[in-house]
Parts: C-alpha cells; structure tokens; sequence
C-alpha cells in the first residue's frame, strides 16, 4: 500500500523524521518497501502570476513576461514556453532560488535582462511534464512558496503488508500502529452522523447471512455528480496512487484509504426494489465495472436487486447499476463480508480489486455504519443533495465471534526467550487495543473487530514480540545436549561424490527439472511425459525423466560459445510415473549422477597429442566414481545412445545406470560434431561404499605368467576373463589384460588378448610345476569353452 | 730429494693435463703403476745401506702419498665435470606448462550449500531430504496454509497437469512436515523424544521468472524442535551462521517481523554489510520463525510440550553476496565461461 507521509501524520505525528518512521514501520512489520520525496529538493519557487507578456525583442520564439511574484516590484522574466499568457499562475524561481541541479542568477537573455526563470513541472522534477509552463490554479496565492502551496515536503511510503494485517490497510490502521509504538496520541478523524433529510430508503435483505452478515445502504438525492473533486481529497488519492475519476468515486475511495471500510456507489435509478446479498442463480451474469462479463460461480456472492444481479459482492460493482457523470440519486453500500466469502473468487475471474484485496483479508466488521455517515457528509459537502436514513441489515450471530483468546505469559516468555513481567505484557497489548484481563496466572485477550489475525495464544505471543521489538530479544548461543552425529563409514556424501567428478575434470552445472517434450520423446522415447499444468514456456513444460538431455544442451549451448572440450556433470532428481511411487503416490523421483564429455580428452596441451574423449576414458571415470567396488557393463539398447557403443552398467547384478556414447543421430540434429560420451547412474548407489576389509598379504615371493590368447573379434573381453577365472586353481590371485592386438599375425575376425596371470601361495614359494600346470588349466578350459587358442 | 718433488710436481702436471678417466689412468701408470716411476724408486730401496734405507722409504712414500692425493683430486674434478656435464645436458624449460588433466569444480551454489551442510552439521544438524514432486497436503495443508488462505497467492505454484493432488514444491518447508512425522514416529512410546535438528537443502519451484527469480531456485530449511527452543535461541543461531558463513564479524544481522502461515511469530532476515560495494544496505536472505502449533501437530507433536524455530534461507542469494554475482539466471545456464571461476 502507497501513502502520503503528510496524511498519516495528520492523524498520528511522532518526533522522528521520514527515515526514522520508515525504519519504525518496518522494524513492526509493516516493511516500508519505498519511500521517495514527492519532489526533489528545490528553494525558491514562488507562486506567480503572468502580468504582461511580449514578445523579445530579439527573438521569435522568447517571450519577455512582467510577472508579479509577491515581490512589489514586477520581475522582468525571459520565457521561451509556447503556453505562457497574460493571467496565467505559475511557479517562479526567483533570482537566488535552487532548483534541481542548477541555481537562477539575474542573466541577460538575447541582450534583455532576466530576473528569474518561469517553470515547466518537469523542472522542478514534479512530473516528467514539459510541454509549457506548470498552469496552477487561479485561485493560487501570489508570493506563496511553492513547496507549501502544493505540500511537496511529502514522501510517498510504499509498504508491503504480510495477508495478516488487514487492519493496515489504511490510514487509519498504520495511524493506531504508529501510535502504539511510539506513545503518541492518534487523533481518529471525527465521524458525525448525517441526519436523514429525506426519507428515501431501501429495504435490505441478507439471503447469506454467514457471507454477509451486516449491511448498510443509504439513499442521497439529488447529488451533483459533475462537481470538481477538492484539491486536498484529489492530493491525498494521488499520493496514494489512486486515480481521480469523480467526485462520487473519489470520495468512495478517499473513505476507503482513510478508514479501511470499501464502499460501493450505485445509480438509485437504476435499481428496483430491495437490495439482496445473496448466491447466484443459474446462468445469471454480471457485466463488471472493468468490462468484463462473467458467469459467478455459486459460491460468489453477488449484490442483486429485485430483478437482476448488480455486482460482485466485495470484489466489483457492475457497469450498469454504477454512478455515471449523470447520477443524480445514489445509493451508497457500506457492508461486511466475511474473508472467507470473498477469498480467491476474485483471482478466480482473473483480477483482484482493492475492495476484494481487503474483504478478503478482513475488515473491520463494526466500522460499516461509521463509514457510510463519512462518506455521506463528504459528498454532501462535494456534491450537494439530501440524505435518506441509513438502512442496516445485521445478523448478529454470524459477525466474527471475538472471543477471548487465553495467554500464558510464562509461556510467552519461555518461548520468546525475554523476561517482561505479566503487567508489561498487559500494557504491551493494551497499546494496539487488545482487551486483557487477569484470570489466576493467565491474560485473558479480546482482540478489537479490525484484527483478524489473533485467534491462539501464539498469535499474541507474536504481538508481544512485535511490541517489544525483535531488535531487543537477545541472541543467545543455542544449548543443547552434546550428541556426536552418525557418519556411517559405509557410505559417503553427495559433496564426496561431486568432488570426485569434479577433480576427474567434470564441471558441476544445475539444469532445470522442467525441460521441452522433444528431449523426453529423442531421447527418453517418453510419449507420455509428467506435464506441467502452467509451465512458464514450452521448453519448459515436461518434467524430466534424465539428466543425459539437460547435459546436451549445456553442450550445445557452450560449443555456441566456442568451447570445443565440454565436461559436465550435473547430480539431481529425475521423474517418473510409479503408482507404488515412495514417498509421493504416482511419482518415481529418483536422485541421480551424470555426466557428459566432449572434445579433446585431455586440455590440449604441448608434448601430448590431441585425440577426442571416447567410451572407454568415460567408462574408466564410472569405475573411478565406484572403485574399489567393481562395475560390470554389457551392451545395451537406449534411444539416447550409439547401440554399438553403450552399456548398462551393472553392481551386484543390478542395473544402476548408463554409459555410451550419443546416438548419432542426435549428434547430427544437434549439430555436435563430434559424438559426446555420457553417463547416468543412480545417486543412491554411488553413495554408499564398502567398508574395507582386511586380507592377509602373503610374504611368499610372486610368480606372474604372461599368456596371449587368440579369440574370435566378437567375443567380448569380460567373458574370456570370466572363463580363465572360473578355471583358475585357488594360487591363482588375479587375470589382467594388459594388451589387445589384432593385425599382422592374427587371422582377420580375431584378436589376441594378452593378460598377465599373477600367482601365489600365503604359506609357501611356488614351484615351478605347479606354476606350469595352473596356466596350462587355465589355457586348456579357455580353449575348451570359448574356442581360444594360445598364441605362439 | 729435488727429483722427489719434481717428480711430485710432475705428476700433478700430468694429472691435471688427463682429459678423462683414460688418460688419467695411463698417467698414474706412469707413476704408480707396476713399473712406475716412484715404484722403480722403492724397489731401489734395496740396495741402499740400511742406515739410509729407512730415511729415504720414508721420503719416497711421502711422495707416493702426494701422488696419490693429487690422482684423487684429478679423479674428484673429473667426475665432478662429468655430472656438471650430464645436469646441463639434462636441464628442462621448467616454464613449459605441466602436463596432464586439469579439474573441474562444483556448481557456485553447491559450494554454498556444502558450507551450510558442514556449518549446520558442527551444532548437530543433520540432512534431511524431500521430493521436489510432493502433494498439495505436505506442502501447503499441513504447513498450516489452508485452501484459499491468502499465503497461497504468494506462491505462484506449478501443478502437474490432470493431478490436483500434487505440485512442484514451492518451498523445502514440506520436508519439515516429513522429518517431524518421521521423528515422532520413531520415538513414539518414549519418555522423551530426543531433539529433532535437521537442515534440508533442495530446489523449489515457482512461477516467476526474471533477472532476480528464476522458476527453479535453491533453498534451505532449518528446524529445531525440543523442549526448550526459542526465539533467542533462533536468533543466536542465525546470527552465528552468518557471521561463519561470510567469514566477518563486519555484518549487521536484523529479524523484521513478518507473517508466514506455518510459523508464529514470524521473522525475515536482513543482512547489511558494513564494507564493501554492498555497504549498509539491507539485503534479505531469509524467513523464518518459531514453529506454529498446528504444524507441530500435523508433524504428529505436541506442541504444547515442544516448541522449535525453522528457517528457509535462499542459497543463490547467499552465493550471489559471496562471489558478487549479479545476475541469479547466470547459475542454470551451464555457461563453463562463468561456472568455472568457481574452482
């Protein structure tokens, strides 16, 4: 909400300046998000009237005006506005007068003396208004300093309101704040009944009393609705960002912001019969103030009279039953209607109003008749006319029950962590006019009808915090009871994981969850992805179900900027449909790790030559993240991934992820260039590690046998290792490959594969027999099973 | 004894003339060899008088003793040639670049949250975790936001389409909801249920995005609920956290009162720096607040009994104060030019 500094303290002055009240505002929890000056420092502009006005003589477009400033003398002024006329009333800047980056001495102007300077709005930085000179109203005291004509030592304050203050937004509302924080007295502007003159009256019916349980109406007669809105009323809803529209309107606003109490005006003309606040009718509609035509919903409330619907009750009158320019009779509503009628029904058409911003947070439910006799002497005095009796329909027993809400100020103090006693307490709350009183050890609190925020003993322990000031509750280092935290062995962090990649020179990224349908369907083959109901654009409009396509365009995106070696990895939450799905029924959510790796496998560099990352340097990474555990891969089928060059990557004969390279054809529709190679596997798995067990080492001497086997090119390497382990005698500690050879010397169709066996004994040195013989068991079941020969 | 010394001084000269081992050890042939020079004197010994013999033996080894030390030194000098030789043969650029894989480095905001983790972890919180994808009940419901409750329109949320029931997190608040079900599950029956401590890092969600709000951002929730927790104590430990989190004492911490449904009363957090391009400035980073009772209740505890405080604070924010990043979209663009200054 936007208010005028002058206004509030024409209703509550405390001895602090603008900033001072900006920062006790905000320190109450009213946040003073803005407060800027209604205008920029400037001294010595003067109201002014325009005596004579000829033209320069020595130039066309220069007018050389006698202005009278309240000085005696008349000033001779140089003016070059196209508007400037004889009678006119304008701001001078006299001779010494300070304006917004410059000051006014006496100068000649095309050889003719000038002893001030005419203003334009935009000049004195009022507006951004240059088209002439600022035209002030005729009636603009001469002499009278500008700054004080047009109350310009003024800020605007902007604050922003949590839903529970309703009772702030108002002048009135921040006025009662003001004034309990700092002791001063708030003068409540006087509300007077207007005496009926007439007895033009309304019946009033309330069908919902529970939406609406009290409703005032009143009929003025004979009102002039053309008639000028006063300066000070305009000023006041300027500054507080409303617009004028007419006096009518106007006034219905100026009460709002004043009071808080949202007023509607109806044309009494055209209305019939009784007033009803009541539910919709099937297929009613109303054609709203803001033009829209909409179909209420049945559980919007709606203001009908004996034929038709007229407004949207607490949200927007309608544009036929409304006041016009021509409105002679008025009937003026002024109503309660309870949060929870009015709540989300506006945004539900699509708008909110200041009206239905305000009903739905909860108004004052006794200022209704006090508002309506506001407004009424208001436009009496604006726009003249005569006014009927004020109707009230209540229904008691559906008014916002205040009951006395119980607080237990030890409670309070132990929770708050302060020590005020039960009588600062008391007179704490008794200051934003909350009824206490004493039973046994406890606060009895009645809240007043203009809050809607205190119902349970915290929501006073809250107005006791506030009122204290969150500035002078202590910070106290926490205590508690020393308890060292679990830090299982046999797992590790996600951090450790991160590091691992990170120092295997991957680049952690954070891509959205919501990607484009594309990417699931290439992809994933996900025709049915988890679509967004209100996705913020189209490329973000699916959830995903892989990291592997946010990864791509991460590449895609850096090679645009040049970058040829592109390694990322990014560890995040994926999505699925599940029916069974933990701990969301329906959704699968799996936290998973991946990767992708691009361009040069090494940073180019001297002395080693560039070739391109390929499927096993990023296999040797998924190991890496694993190791000491060990992976197995087989060849696998995914949409993303080259069919010849992927595996599933394997832990104790479950699946936990992917290794490949990327399909070629996304390699060509993306304009890759080079084939990207890619990993994904699940977090859960990579978090968890093996506690390491001891085995004894053998003091016995090692024996290692080098043996090259001949196999058929197909026969993938994991199997013929599994073979010569299944053979080996128990000396036997481990087969590793340390070549692949095909070419000269090997029939096309085979390769030779060479591993080093290495064996040992924990007890004894080895001999040479039975060293002999476990290779020769080792060869001979390779020959058997796989058809392997021994190469020569 | 002249030709002794000379001889001496012979064999210094040759020896110094030797070029290399070779021609060092024909010299010392010459001298010392089995028909060496100073050898052909001592075998001489023989036929002097013995009265003689014994002054004149010992002249002769001095010399040999001479010799011996000068062929040492010469051997000395010229193995010590031979390495100095070797070394600047062997001398590398050392300026050339090392060779090798050069490393990555985690996202900026991870960086952030792993710093929170290790903060938060040395006064005994422990991580808790909750889906991104979760029902409207954990969290808006049982965060004591209820259908048309006006807190709703300050979350402009993410549904899935055709499932009412659930929603994009909007903030990491829920996981409270869950760790406290959990909690007061596991310890159900008990005479005193043990503190309950956690931090919950995530990504959440909502509609909005410009150069300050992007649609998915980071958060971290706090929650401490046990018999004795206060606002002071809320108080201290924020201001303690961000003091270690910025590493200076130079920081203004303030708690503004505000209003958020699941606590009460309810607190934002202002930061102003007292240096720096940020100076005095109050920067908001945070909300939090004591634990309203009825979420206590929904989370299945007794909130007469226990009290607890709960804090969500924005780690881009913090990232972006720490590292003066300027921009929030930069963090999930994957832009390597801007993620790799963070190493």
């Amino acid at each position: 909400m936007q208010f005028s500094e002058q206004w509030l303290r024409s209703l509550v002055n405390p001895p602090l300046d603008s900033e001072a009240l900006g920062h006790l505002l905000t320190m109450a929890g009213l946040e003073v998000e803005e407060s800027a000056p209604v205008a920029p420092p400037f001294t010595g502009v003067v109201v002014a009237r325009i005596v004579e006005a000829e033209k320069h003589p020595n130039a066309d477009k220069l007018k050389l005006c006698k202005v009278d400033a309240g000085q005696g003398d008349l000033l001779q002024i140089v003016c070059g506005a196209p508007n400037a006329a004889v009678g006119m009333k304008v701001p001078c800047a006299v001779v010494g007068a300070k304006l917004p980056g410059f000051e006014i001495k006496a100068a000649k102007l095309r050889g003719v003396e000038s002893f001030g300077m005419l203003c334009s709005a935009r000049e004195l930085g009022l507006s951004e208004d240059h088209a002439g000179l600022m035209d002030l109203p005729a009636d603009a005291p001469v002499g009278t300093d500008l700054r004080q004509y047009l109350a310009l030592d003024d800020t605007l304050f902007t604050i922003k309101l949590t839903p529970n203050r309703s009772d702030c937004l108002s002048l009135l509302g921040v006025g009662r704040e003001v004034a309990a924080l700092t002791g001063q007295p708030l003068s409540v502007p006087e509300i007077v009944a207007v005496p009926p003159t007439i007895d033009d009256r309304r019946a009033i019916v309330l069908d919902a009393p529970a939406a609406c349980p009290r409703y005032c109406g009143r009929v003025v007669r004979g009102v002039d609705a053309k008639a000028p809105t006063p300066d000070w009323i305009k000023q006041r809803l300027q500054r507080c960002g409303v617009r004028s529209i007419s006096a009518l309107v106007d006034v219905t606003n100026y009460v709002m912001l004043e009071l808080g109490q949202p007023l509607h005006a109806f044309d009494n003309a055209r209305l019939s019969g009784a007033i009803h606040v009541r539910y919709p009718r099937a297929g009613e509609q109303v054609l709203l103030l803001n033009e829209q035509t909409v179909t209420p919903a049945t559980d919007t409330l709606l203001i009908a009279d004996e034929t038709r619907a007229l407004a949207l009750a607490g949200i927007m009158g309608g544009e036929d039953s409304g006041i016009t320019l021509d409105t002679t009779d008025m009937f003026l509503e002024s109503a309660f209607f309870a949060p929870d009628a009015i709540a989300g029904r506006a945004r539900s058409y699509g708008f909110v109003s200041d009206a239905s911003h305000r009903f739905e947070r909860g108004v004052d439910f006794e200022l209704a008749a006090g508002a309506i006799e506001r407004a009424t002497r208001l436009i009496l005095e604006i726009c003249g006319g005569a006014a009927g009796p004020v109707v009230e329909a209540v229904a008691q027993e559906h008014l916002p029950a205040r009951k006395p809400v119980r607080l237990r100020p030890a409670r309070a103090r132990r929770l708050l962590g302060i020590d005020p006693d039960d009588a600062a307490i008391a007179k704490l709350l008794n200051g934003v006019h909350l009824g206490v009183r004493h039973e046994g050890e406890d606060l009895l609190v009645v809240p007043p009808s203009f809050r809607f925020d205190i119902e349970i003993e915290e929501d006073l322990i809250e107005e006791i915090a506030r009122l204290y000031g969150y500035d002078n509750i202590p910070a106290l280092p926490p205590q508690g009871g020393l308890a060292m935290l679990d830090r299982s062995e046999s797992g590790r962090s996600a951090w450790d994981v991160r590091h691992l990649l990170a120092g295997r020179d991957y680049q952690e990224v954070v891509n959205y969850a919501f990607v484009e349908e594309a990417w699931e369907r290439d992809f994933c083959s996900n025709e049915t992805p988890i679509r967004l109901a209100n996705p913020i654009a189209s490329q973000m409009s699916v959830m995903r179900s892989s990291l592997i396509p946010g990864l791509t365009g991460n590449l895609v995106a850096n090679r645009k900027r040049q970058l040829n070696r592109v390694r990322v990895f990014e560890v995040g939450r994926c999505f699925e449909r599940k029916a069974d799905g933990e701990p969301v029924a329906g959704f699968h959510q799996p936290v998973r790790v991946a990767g992708l790796a691009a361009g040069p496998a090494l940073p180019e560099q001297w002395g080693t030559p560039t070739r391109n990352v390929d499927f096993y340097d990023v296999k040797g990474d998924v190991e890496a993240l694993f190791a000491p555990r060990t992976l197995k891969f087989e060849p696998v089928s995914e949409p993303a991934l080259h069919p010849g060059r992927a595996a599933a990557v394997l832990l104790d004969g479950r699946r936990i992820g992917v290794v490949g390279e990327l399909h070629p054809v996304w390699v060509q529709r993306y304009e890759l260039g080079t084939a990207p190679v890619v990993f994904e596997l699940d977090m859960d798995v990579a978090l968890r590690a093996d506690l390491p067990a001891y085995s004894e080492i053998s003091r016995q001497p090692a024996v290692t046998r080098d043996l090259a086997l001949v196999v058929e090119q197909a026969l993938p390497v994991a199997r013929v290792i599994e073979v010569l382990n299944e053979s080996a005698p128990a000396i036997v500690k481990g087969v590793e490959l340390f070549d692949v050879y095909h070419g000269k010397g090997i029939d096309p169709g085979k390769k030779s594969l060479a591993f080093r066996v290495l064996m040992q004994d924990t007890q004894r040195t080895l001999e040479d027999a039975e060293v002999d013989a476990a290779v020769t068991a080792i060869v001979h079941h390779a020959e058997t099973v796989l058809g392997a020969r021994l190469r020569g | 004894m002249d030709k002794l010394d000379q001889l001496v001084q012979q064999a210094a000269t040759e020896f110094a003339a030797a070029a290399d081992g070779v021609q060092l050890e024909q010299a010392k042939a010459r001298f010392l060899g089995k028909t060496g020079v100073l050898t052909e004197r001592l075998k001489g010994l023989g036929k002097l008088a013995p009265e003689e013999r014994r002054a004149a033996g010992a002249e002769i080894n001095r010399a040999k003793d001479a010799i011996e030390a000068a062929l040492e030194a010469r051997r000395n000098a010229l193995r010590e040639a031979v390495l100095l030789a070797q070394l600047a043969a062997e001398a590398l650029d050392v300026t050339l670049p090392g060779r090798g894989t050069s490393a990555g480095g985690l996202h900026p905001v991870s960086r952030t949250l792993e710093r929170i983790e290790l903060l938060f972890r040395s006064i005994g919180f422990v991580v808790a975790d909750g889906p991104e994808i979760e029902t409207d009940w954990h969290n808006f419901t049982a965060l004591n936001t209820p259908e048309n409750h006006p807190a709703r329109s300050m979350h402009d949320t993410f549904y899935l389409e055709g499932n009412d029931e659930v929603l994009l997190r909007t903030h990491t608040s829920p996981v409270q909801v869950r760790a406290m079900l959990d909690h007061a599950a596991r310890h159900a029956g008990r005479e005193q249920m043990p503190e309950l401590r956690i931090i919950a890092p995530g990504r959440v969600y909502r509609v909005d995005s410009d150069a300050t709000h992007s649609p998915m951002f980071h958060q971290v929730e706090g929650l401490w609920v046990g018999e004795n927790v206060s606002f002071a104590d809320l108080k201290g430990v924020i201001a303690d956290f961000l003091r270690k989190f910025f590493e200076t004492e130079d920081l203004q911490v303030r708690f503004r009162p505000s209003f958020f449904p699941f606590t009460e009363p309810s607190a934002e957090i202002d930061v102003a720096f007292m240096s720096g391009a940020l100076k005095g400035r109050w920067l908001e980073i945070a909300g939090c607040g004591m634990v309203h009772p009825n979420v206590l209740r929904f989370g299945g505890i007794d909130p007469e009994r226990y009290t607890g405080f709960a804090f969500g604070m924005g780690p881009d924010r913090l990232t972006m104060l720490r590292y003066g990043v300027n921009d929030l979209r930069l963090f999930f663009e994957g832009d390597l030019r801007f993620l790799s200054q963070f190493r």
